[in-house]
């Protein structure tokens, strides 16, 4: 029974784990922390409320697509096209809204829709027609580009002006609701915990990750205490004119996608099935899934996180334009999925390493500006921590597989 | 003899001009490890992937305990409770040892997996098999040995109460104590009741595990004795010549 186990006992399962090749998302949360301390004594800056802020809403788009492209990754699989997904679903917001007069709950759900379909034809074609992914992604990132250049005409860009759309990216949560918030979730994630652990016990199952979860929870609520008191605190320059606190609109926003993206993949059949098809395919037919659909939908779901992502490129731009999704964004957005520890291989990893990631990937972009450093260096020191993660990952692969 | 819970009766199976199985006899009985034996080619992969429902004969019967049925699909076979093991085990090595048992069959609450139901029950499969290598039923089939690999795909294959198991060469990539463990897995499910039907290539594990012998020579079935009533000699004999004295 849990109870029985100590904590030494469990840190040693976790480690042997950890040797055994399911490293997970340690090297990413290692990383953060030593790019944090780094940037945070080098810069006066990175580490003000303000910054903490800025932060997450340059990261959060980036965040969004690379939740999405853990579908795909899983499935060893890869969507090339989502950055531009982004770009083409966020115009057809902004033109159903500005032009079409549609009021954002509509038009909303209707980008995210075109996203899901266009996500239908690239899984198709890889599912149906077995055209490898990186082809048809490639395709379709060509063709996705023109698309966008003929939605929003070229050079041209298209102002949006819809007020919730513009406060998902440029408004916060008010300070009670703020601190609301973070004790809602605090709640949820602990109550959903011990329902789970309470369930094995009563099932009669040994847990020894029991000790090793509380302490888990313990730094996570520390964590998010932390962070919600840095971001009710007042940032504004001149708080007379405009204040500035709370948690960003856009935190929610992200919250929901993990909670549900996480529920799919780890507590549904669906979810074991993607890990399945990705770990091996030909034991998945075997087995009876239909693997076919199961490829299909982790594509829809891709282009449909693409597409939400592309709302808050909008929001946070207040228009689109002919690149919105385009230049880096895709790359990042791969870059934050495995430096949180997704696989390229398949079969591993989780929505929330994209998070994580993608938090490494904006505290490199964020922190070398505020330092000074020109784009280029940024784009080099990024390149080298993918780089590095991606010999994780391999590494990591073959200590798995030669035990 | 009992009678057979599966016979097959004159079964052809032909892939364009190449008749594979030509008019192949077959039995397994309950309780019993009845080895499929016979050279490269001799037809005994083409054979069981007609009884697992992969190929569908174009002639001959299939009797399941007593009963006349047809096979015409993987599903099918499953319904009847017979179960393929094959030599690659077609096991996630990413899933834990849990999943890759249920993988395909998880077991729901509302949209849920049940976690909980599955993971006792496929401790009690696993206890049941007398398997205590295993060090947690939640580790990732990734970490195990070969034997214990082997393990899992067969108690996948018994977790539905299935009534014949196939395994396909389960000894061929083992090592020795690994071997001497899953024959005795294999000797176990059939005192358990199982009809057990073992392709194997090596006439050791053979003799050691089954209770009677089926040699495939050229796609026709040479011979199927007993083990008691045969020696190895006569055995290689069948299996190169096709001929039983």
């Amino acid at each position: 029974m849990s109870q029985d186990l100590n904590i030494k006992q469990s840190a040693t399962d976790w480690w042997s784990k950890v040797k055994a090749g399911q490293v997970g998302a340690l090297p990413a949360l290692l990383g953060l922390f030593v790019l944090c301390i780094v940037f945070g004594t080098q810069s006066s800056v990175f580490l003000t409320p303000g910054n903490l802020a800025n932060l997450l809403t340059q990261a959060a788009a980036v965040i969004v697509i690379a939740m999405g492209l853990v579908f795909v990754l899983l499935l060893g699989e890869i969507d090339l096209s989502a950055g531009y997904a982004a770009g083409v679903c966020g115009a057809l917001l902004v033109i159903m809204i500005t032009e079409m007069d549609y009021p954002w709950y509509l038009a909303f759900p209707i980008s995210v829709l075109a996203g899901v379909l266009l996500g239908a034809v690239i899984g198709y074609l890889v599912a149906q027609l077995k055209i490898p992914s990186f082809v048809v992604t490639l395709a379709t990132f060509l063709a996705f580009q023109g698309l966008l250049l003929l939605l929003v005409g070229e050079g041209g860009t298209i102002r949006i002006e819809d007020p919730v759309i513009l406060a998902v990216e440029n408004k916060n949560l008010s300070v009670s609701y703020s601190w609301i918030f973070f004790l809602l979730t605090a709640g949820a994630y602990l109550l959903s915990g011990l329902l789970k652990f309470r369930k094995r016990k009563k099932a009669g199952l040994v847990d020894n990750l029991f000790k090793l979860w509380v302490i888990k929870t313990f730094v996570l609520i520390a964590i998010g205490t932390l962070a919600t008191w840095a971001l009710t605190v007042e940032r504004s320059n001149n708080p007379d004119l405009v204040s500035l606190r709370g948690i960003p609109y856009v935190v929610p926003v992200i919250l929901v996608l993990l909670v549900g993206a996480t529920f799919v993949l780890s507590r549904t059949s669906f979810g074991l099935h993607i890990y399945a098809v990705g770990g091996n395919a030909e034991a998945a037919r075997r087995a009876g899934i239909n693997v076919k659909m199961v490829r299909i939908t982790a594509f829809m779901i891709c282009t449909g996180f693409a597409a939400v992502a592309g709302m808050i490129f909008v929001s946070r731009a207040n228009s689109i334009s002919p690149t919105t999704g385009g230049s880096s964004t895709l790359l990042y957005a791969v870059g934050a999925a495995v430096i949180g520890g997704t696989s390229l291989f398949g079969g591993k990893g989780k929505v929330s390493d994209a998070i994580l990631g993608g938090l490494v990937v904006a505290v490199i972009d964020n922190g070398m500006a505020l330092l000074g450093y020109p784009a280029g260096i940024k784009f080099m020191v990024t390149g080298a921590v993918l780089l590095i993660s991606a010999t994780i990952d391999a590494v990591s692969r073959r200590g798995a597989s030669t035990t | 003899m009992a009678s057979p819970i599966l016979s097959l009766k004159r079964v052809n199976k032909s892939f364009g001009p190449v008749h594979v199985l030509k008019d192949v006899d077959f039995s397994a009985y309950a309780g019993k490890v009845t080895a499929l034996v016979g050279d490269n080619g001799a037809g005994k992969s083409t054979l069981i992937k007609c009884i697992a429902g992969i190929y569908t004969p174009e002639t001959g019967e299939f009797i399941f305990e007593g009963n006349p049925v047809t096979i015409s699909g993987p599903r099918d076979a499953t319904a009847l409770g017979i179960e393929i093991v094959y030599q690659d085990l077609a096991l996630c090595d990413n899933l834990d040892i849990v999943h890759n048992m249920f993988l395909g069959r998880e077991e729901i609450s509302g949209i849920t997996l049940n976690e909980s139901s599955m993971e006792s029950l496929a401790k009690k499969t696993l206890d049941g098999l007398t398997v205590r290598t295993v060090k947690s039923i939640r580790q990732k089939v990734a970490s195990l040995s070969g034997g214990q690999r082997q393990t899992v795909a067969i108690a996948r294959a018994v977790l539905w109460n299935s009534k014949v198991v196939i395994l396909d060469e389960p000894t061929a990539a083992l090592g020795v104590a690994q071997t001497e463990q899953v024959l005795k897995l294999v000797r176990q499910l059939a005192d358990n009741g199982l009809a057990v039907i073992v392709i194997s290539h090596n006439l050791n594990d053979v003799f050691q595990v089954a209770d009677n012998i089926a040699a495939m020579y050229l796609g026709s079935m040479a011979a199927q004795v007993e083990k008691n009533s045969v020696t190895q000699n006569d055995v290689v004999r069948l299996i190169t010549t096709g001929a039983q004295k």
